[in-house]
């Protein structure tokens, strides 16, 4: 007799949530290091992995982030579209090859480099502005080495010269290419480069001095043609040809537009590089950066690799190979969509909207406001008075709203400043704004009910100490754990 | 009197994309236009001019996935907003690249504990993540170097010469020294023999390759790791080994599994593979996994702290998007290792199929092997008339783009056209490209070789010189020829 089993053969009946997948060995915590043995339903797989997700931070609220969060249907279309275009095949997708090189023509002529009217500009499509940097210190190393050998001087000690703000891929460049990173602090209330004073640092090792256009902390730009100016006197002094690059990852997309006045870019003679994100301001999704350079002889040709696929020449220096199309397609879209016009009405819009937010901020009378009014639309804000709470717990419990507003300290030599930073993004609106201060002031009072969780500190201080100690002594205890838990806060994120 | 307008501005906003302005005039190609052009319109025009790219699923020259399953896509579009690397905001993303990790190294038998973490991470390609396994190997081997007392300017890398381009761009970026073990007609992968040989005091790790790109042979890596394993003993060098498996990584566990190549080898100490190549997802994902803590020093290491929570990283890329760490996630659950194990056998089968088809032509040597990643790499018997990039450009014409190569030294005097077998290669394609090939050897039998017409302009062109003896012409044009093939350069350069 053959007993009749339907529960294997009823299975794809059953709707995703009834059947055995939800509750399956292979999803369970204790097994999430194995892969499983056997496959199970796409439905299933899908359902599974979306409502995990549904925990991740909604990233339209995450306001630490400077990376855009929306684009227009039209472009996700085409981002789809493309999602199976290996980028790197330039032969097989030429014509995704050639919307890269219009977009760093783009690029380059926005920035004024000096590229004739049927000459291409020198420059690369990266995964973002990491890459871009470390592209670009590659070609200042091996130009000073070539410049040593040439001179017949040593070429062990390359070093960088940058502010203190930088984010931390300079420092990743520093470290993985055996390049002495030498930092101007900053100083309470100057939180960029220091233009003096990075000159001062120069010495004949120099490959490059970094100067960064919308500083990650503040928003700031800091002050190239100072630099520049400076950097030319020294040169001529001491005939070492140190030249500039730009960071201007966050900037690149908004000086030309709001301020097109500041000379930052290759108008200045000794700018030889910059880098932007196109992921930032240039209003595409997390995936793409530029690199551009001013001339044919910044990029020295050792560093290109000539890949000939079926006899076409095309150059190649990315430290990336394979990667998706989608972003530059992107990219390309949105230069041609908004054009000059329409990424100068959403920069205006920004701003904004960004000092709409800084007014509504200062009227609540707690906070000092740091970022400035010309730069990244952003505000930095810190508490004036952080005795009771700090800027972590403000972070903490804008958090219950959705709001995901980081809280960062200030480098060295700054550390006991602590900042609240909101980034203003294409896709955050006025009516938002006007939502977050809102919260913001219901937040203040909640915690203003609240024990001082430094108070509790001294408490619990005191009773584990055994020996009564004093109030003196419990003082100079909280500071010493404030100090240290501040310390450990790093501020990486760009 | 007011005359009466027509109101032709105001219809903008209703005409047609094809009937609008924009599709007649030409858009700004070298600097951004000065106003916005309707999203439309701005949509239209570039999805036009993309439909000139080559079709990516007819694109038999890769190995990166071209198709996915739709509630994978899904997945992939409601992530596209979130940046990777906001650990912070986004854990459930972090933490489903942790399970990745553990998951690809396990798969490679990487000696950990039940619940020990794995330690790898997630990189955009397999590019990236061999810069990241090599600057490991360059610091543990400086670190040593200088804890002895000795030398360590020099550091050099040992490599078949039929690596993939990155190890070059690897070598040259972090000034390490390539040497190349030289091929030889008949054999295209690395010699372990001559490999361990090539080691020396400043060698800091030899690069075995797990599914070649230009025949996708599996090294030997066992021979390599034993052979290695008595140099050490003799020497004291502890020269460590890196796989690059790209492309093998994923298949070798599923229909080799005896096959010994992995973290099963003691000098084996990191192993890179491409998600985006036999890992199923689209082009954007490579993943490297070290053995132990102790092989990834921590001086390379980056902390990050957000908000108080400790991640360590150590990539080259920051912000990427999260789109395909969630896709690499969605295969390793949905398939499971039945489901992997049946997509490589299925494309081994197809393999076959067309290796036969090709080999009924009896025109063909096929250069690649059984065992491997899953392709055919196949050569002219006879090349006096017609050569394999002739053959490559005519197929082009039915929509398949297969392309053909030089072997690099000492072989490049062999050409081969390569046709990689993906997920969505289908044993009805694979059957309608052998339909095609035969087509193209028909047409070509028919057209005057491209060798021969140089001959008759060479005949033509004599002015009034003594005529050459036929032989001498001939060999002329083999040294053209062949002067021709060499002078391309690196042509396996893709992955």
């Amino acid at each position: 007799m053959v007993l009749a089993t339907n529960s294997d053969s009823e299975e794809h009946l059953h709707s995703t949530f009834a059947s055995r997948y939800v509750r399956a060995l292979c999803i369970r915590f204790e097994n999430r290091f194995k892969m499983p043995d056997n496959s199970m339903p796409k439905d299933a797989a899908y359902q599974v992995i979306n409502d995990e997700l549904m925990l991740d931070g909604n990233p339209r609220l995450n306001l630490a982030s400077f990376v855009t969060t929306w684009m227009e249907p039209e472009c996700d279309k085409l981002i789809m579209d493309s999602v199976n275009k290996n980028y790197v095949d330039m032969d097989e997708y030429p014509v995704t090859t050639e919307l890269q090189n219009r977009c760093v023509n783009m690029i380059a002529n926005l920035f004024h480099a000096p590229v004739g009217e049927d000459e291409a500009a020198i420059g690369c499509g990266t995964v973002g502005s990491s890459e871009a940097i470390m592209l670009a210190g590659l070609a200042f190393k091996r130009k000073w080495q070539q410049r040593r050998r040439a001179q017949g001087l040593s070429t062990d000690k390359p070093n960088i010269v940058t502010g203190a703000n930088v984010q931390v891929c300079w420092e990743k460049f520093a470290r993985y290419f055996e390049v002495e990173l030498k930092e101007v602090k900053l100083s309470e209330d100057y939180y960029v480069m220091d233009p003096a004073k990075a000159v001062g640092m120069v010495d004949e090792n120099t490959i490059c001095v970094a100067a960064i256009l919308g500083s990650t902390l503040t928003g700031e730009f800091e002050d190239v043609k100072l630099l520049n100016d400076l950097l030319a006197q020294k040169n001529a002094e001491t005939g070492w040809e140190t030249p500039i690059h730009v960071d201007a990852a966050s900037g690149g997309f908004i000086a030309p537009f709001l301020y097109p006045d500041l000379e930052w870019d290759f108008r200045l003679p000794w700018v030889k590089s910059i880098n932007v994100s196109g992921h930032k301001y240039g209003l595409v999704y997390a995936g793409v950066g530029w690199i551009v350079w001013r001339t044919k002889e910044d990029l020295p040709e050792e560093l290109v690799f000539h890949i000939n696929y079926l006899g076409a020449d095309q150059p190649t220096f990315t430290l990336n190979f394979s990667k998706g199309s989608s972003q530059i397609i992107a990219q390309y879209y949105q230069f041609i969509r908004l054009g000059f016009e329409g990424y100068k009405n959403i920069m205006e819009n920004c701003m904004d909207n960004a000092r709409r937010l800084r007014e509504g901020i200062e009227m609540t009378g707690k906070f000092n406001i740091l970022s400035k009014d010309i730069g990244v639309p952003l505000v930095a804000f810190c508490l004036k008075d952080s005795s009771k709470h700090t800027v972590f717990e403000i972070a903490e419990h804008l958090r219950k709203f959705g709001w995901i507003i980081p809280a960062y300290t200030m480098p060295a030599d700054a550390q006991h400043i602590a900042v609240l930073r909101v980034v203003i993004r294409e896709d955050f609106s006025r009516g938002l704004a006007d939502r977050l201060i809102t919260h913001i002031i219901q937040v203040l009072k909640e915690i203003d009910g609240l024990p001082s969780r430094i108070a509790h500190i001294a408490a619990a201080a005191s009773v584990s100490g055994g020996e009564a100690k004093t109030a003196k002594m419990s003082l100079e205890d909280i500071t010493k754990y404030w100090k240290r838990l501040v310390e450990h806060k790093r501020n990486i994120v760009c | 009197m007011v005359l009466t307008r027509t109101a032709t501005e105001s219809s903008e906003n209703v005409c047609s994309t094809f009937g609008s302005r924009y599709v007649r005039t030409t858009l700004p190609k070298y600097e951004i236009g000065e106003s916005s052009i309707p999203k439309e319109a701005a949509y239209q025009i570039i999805k036009d001019e993309l439909m000139l790219d080559g079709n990516p699923r007819l694109n038999l020259a890769s190995f990166v996935t071209t198709w996915m399953e739709p509630e994978c896509d899904k997945l992939i579009m409601d992530s596209i907003n979130k940046n990777y690397v906001d650990m912070d905001e986004y854990p459930v993303t972090t933490e489903l690249q942790n399970r990745c990790v553990n998951m690809i190294a396990r798969l490679f038998n990487a000696p950990l504990g039940e619940t020990e973490t794995a330690v790898g991470v997630g990189t955009v390609g397999s590019s990236e993540a061999i810069m990241l396994a090599g600057l490991a190997f360059k610091r543990n081997w400086q670190n040593k170097r200088k804890a002895e007392g000795k030398p360590y300017d020099k550091p050099n890398i040992v490599t078949g010469a039929n690596v993939q381009v990155c190890w070059e761009k690897f070598a040259r970026y972090f000034e390490v020294e390539l040497k190349e073990v030289k091929l030889s007609e008949g054999y295209y992968v690395m010699d372990p023999d001559k490999a361990a040989e090539m080691v020396d005091e400043n060698t800091i790790c030899v690069a075995a390759i797990l599914g070649s790109t230009l025949n996708g042979e599996f090294e030997d890596v066992k021979r390599l790791n034993d052979l290695l394993v008595k140099k050490n003993a003799e020497t004291g060098w502890n020269t460590p080994i890196h796989v690059d498996a790209a492309s093998g990584g994923f298949i070798a566990p599923f229909i080799y599994p005896e096959l010994e190549w992995d973290f099963r080898l003691p000098l084996v100490k990191s192993i890179n593979v491409s998600g985006h190549k036999y890992g199923l997802v689209y082009a954007g994902i490579g993943w490297v996994v070290w053995r132990a803590q102790a092989d990834l020093p921590d001086e390379l290491i980056f902390h990050i702290n957000y908000l108080g929570a400790d991640q360590p990283t150590f990539t080259l890329n920051f912000s990427k998007g999260s789109s395909q760490i969630i896709a690499q996630y969605y295969q390793l659950i949905r398939l499971g290792f039945e489901g992997y194990k049946n997509v490589m056998e299925n494309c081994r089968e197809n393999m076959v199929v067309l290796k036969e088809g090709l080999e009924k032509t009896e025109r063909f040597n096929i250069v690649s092997k059984d065992e491997g990643v899953p392709l055919v790499a196949f050569s002219l018997k006879d090349h006096s008339f017609h050569n394999e990039f002739e053959i490559s450009e005519m197929l082009r014409r039915f929509g398949w783009i297969v392309p053909a190569y030089t072997m690099p030294a000492d072989a490049q005097h062999i050409t081969v056209l390569r046709v990689v077998i993906r997920e969505d290669f289908s044993r009805t394609l694979a059957e309608r490209l052998v339909a095609d090939i035969v087509k193209v050897l028909h047409e070509l039998d028919t057209l005057p070789s491209k060798i021969s017409r140089k001959m008759g302009t060479e005949g033509l062109l004599g002015d009034g010189k003594a005529k050459k003896v036929e032989r001498e012409i001939l060999m002329e044009v083999i040294v053209g020829w062949r002067k021709f093939v060499t002078d391309r350069k690196k042509m396996n350069g893709v992955c």
